[in-house]
Order: C-alpha cells, then structure tokens, then sequence
C-alpha cells in the first residue's frame, strides 16, 4: 500500500513537472523578446526539472539516490538564474532591443547607447 | 576554525553526489576540492559571516512558495490567447552591499514572480531588474525590499 502511495506520487510529480516544462516551451515560442523568454526558461523551466528530479527521488527511495537528487535541485537553483542572468545581461550589451511594448527602460539611462550595428531584437 | 574547513565540506558533499562511500573516495574529493580551492584562491573573501538558522529557513520558506508562484504565472500568462504584458527594466536601489549578499538577492529575484535580474551597476549600489509586468515600479521595489532583501538581512546580518 506504501509502495502504491509512493508510485502515486511519482507519477504526479513527474506529469507535474513535465506540464512545466511544456509551458516554458510555449513561453519561449509566444512571448516577444529574449528578456520576456528569459522569465519562462528560468523559472517554470527550473521548477519543472527540480520536480521532476523529486519524483525520481521518491520513486527510487534510497537515501543515496535521494541525496544526489536533492543535489541536482539544489544546482538547478544556483545556477539556473545565473545563466538566465548572463544570457540577458549579454543580450543587452549586444544590442538587443527590449520589445516595442515595454514601458521602461532605466538600464538605457546608465548604459552607454549600446551600438547600432545591425542587432536588433525579434519585433513582432 | 577547523584547518581545511572548506576542502572538507567539499569532500563530504563529493562523496555524497558520487555515491561510493569510502576512505579512498572521500580522500580523492578532499584532493578535488582542494584544487578547486586552489583555483578560486583569490575571488574567496575572507569576511565573517554571521548565519541565523530560524531567518534563513524562512527566507527558504519564502523562496520555495514565490517559485511556485512564478512558475504557475508564468503558466497561466503563455497560456492566455491574449497576452497582456508590459514589460521594461527598473532600477532597484540596494540595500545589501556584500557580494555573495547581492549575489543571492538577485537570484532570488530571478526566480520569482515577473522579475529577472539584467545587471548590477558597478558601484554595486543598484541592481536592474526586468519586470513582465513594469506598469508599476514602486510596487515592484516594494515587494522586493519588503520581501526578500529584509529577509536576506535578517539571515545574515
């Protein structure tokens, strides 16, 4: 009965976790620019890796399984943002475009006007 | 302050990732931790750190439920047939000044809801922050000093 509890639970998990990833992938295809896709890769991207990664853990239920599970999440966190971070930061020293509809920019205030060298952001 | 404090804990996290738990595994994390050490000798800060287990469980508490959040946000926004968004980059004046503290704010505001950390000005004094939903910075702001950056203060200060 323990066991059914536990294969239950997996299994949620993982179609949980996997309806994450799915929506990050639509998140990529829909949204504008590379700032907004960034928000759906690293975050339903990352929850949805880190949950499946606990349904592994609770399948298997070994303690060192579980342990190098906890792990995999605990580096998805760090390192997950970072990457998004870069890629965005990296964008922007480029020249990317923020998409026509945003309605801020504070960074272009500080930034030196990045060069007009023919990079210009996805419009849509 | 034990000798090899850090090469140690590497260790033990080495051996707990590989899975092989014996004396000649926990000696060849001890070696690639030290290394690894060895590497980053000079980006290592040597401030005191002051820790606060009960702040920082709740500042882990919060992070997990935000998460959530934002992922299911993020779900029900790509999922709309009209995507309403108003994206744009504010700037977020910093109350933290340490590295690993801004570090930590900045990934914490990544992975929460409408908000993705572009840049840190070189003064460290302001972190810029690209918003889903910019329509109101204030708000934004106030959300993040409120929420994370005074939890992360009181874990660590």
């Amino acid at each position: 009965m323990i066991d059914g509890i536990g294969d239950y639970l997996a299994g949620a998990l993982i179609v949980v976790g996997a309806l994450f990833a799915l929506t990050a992938s639509f998140g990529l295809l829909r949204l504008p620019d590379v700032y907004t896709r960034m928000h759906a890769a690293s975050k339903a991207g990352t929850l949805g890796s880190c949950l499946m990664l606990i349904a592994l853990a609770v399948h298997i239920g070994e303690f060192a399984t579980t342990l190098r599970a906890l792990a995999g999440v605990v580096f998805f966190l760090l390192t997950a943002p970072i990457s998004a971070h870069l890629l965005a930061k990296a964008a922007y020293s480029a020249g990317y475009r923020m998409w026509r509809g945003s309605v801020s920019d504070d960074l272009a205030e500080t930034v030196t006007a990045p060069k007009k060298n023919g990079l210009v952001g996805t419009e849509r | 302050m034990i000798p090899f404090r850090n090469e140690l804990i590497l260790a033990l996290v080495w051996v707990a990732i590989s899975g092989s738990y014996s004396i000649p595994n926990l000696a060849f994390g001890f070696v690639i931790g030290w290394i690894v050490l060895f590497l980053v000798r000079e980006q290592l800060q040597t401030t005191k750190v002051v820790i606060r287990p009960i702040a920082l469980l709740l500042l882990i508490a919060l992070f997990i439920k935000e998460l959530v959040l934002s992922a299911f946000k993020v779900a029900k926004l790509v999922l709309s047939p009209r995507m309403d968004i108003k994206p744009g980059i504010f700037a977020y004046p910093l109350k933290v000044d340490r590295d690993f503290e801004i570090t930590l704010l900045a990934n914490l505001i990544t992975l929460t809801p409408g908000t993705l950390s572009v840049d840190v000005s070189d003064d460290r004094r302001t972190l810029f922050v690209h918003g889903m939903d910019c329509s109101d910075p204030d708000q934004a702001r106030r959300d993040i000093s409120q929420g994370f950056e005074r939890r992360i203060l009181e874990a660590f200060r």
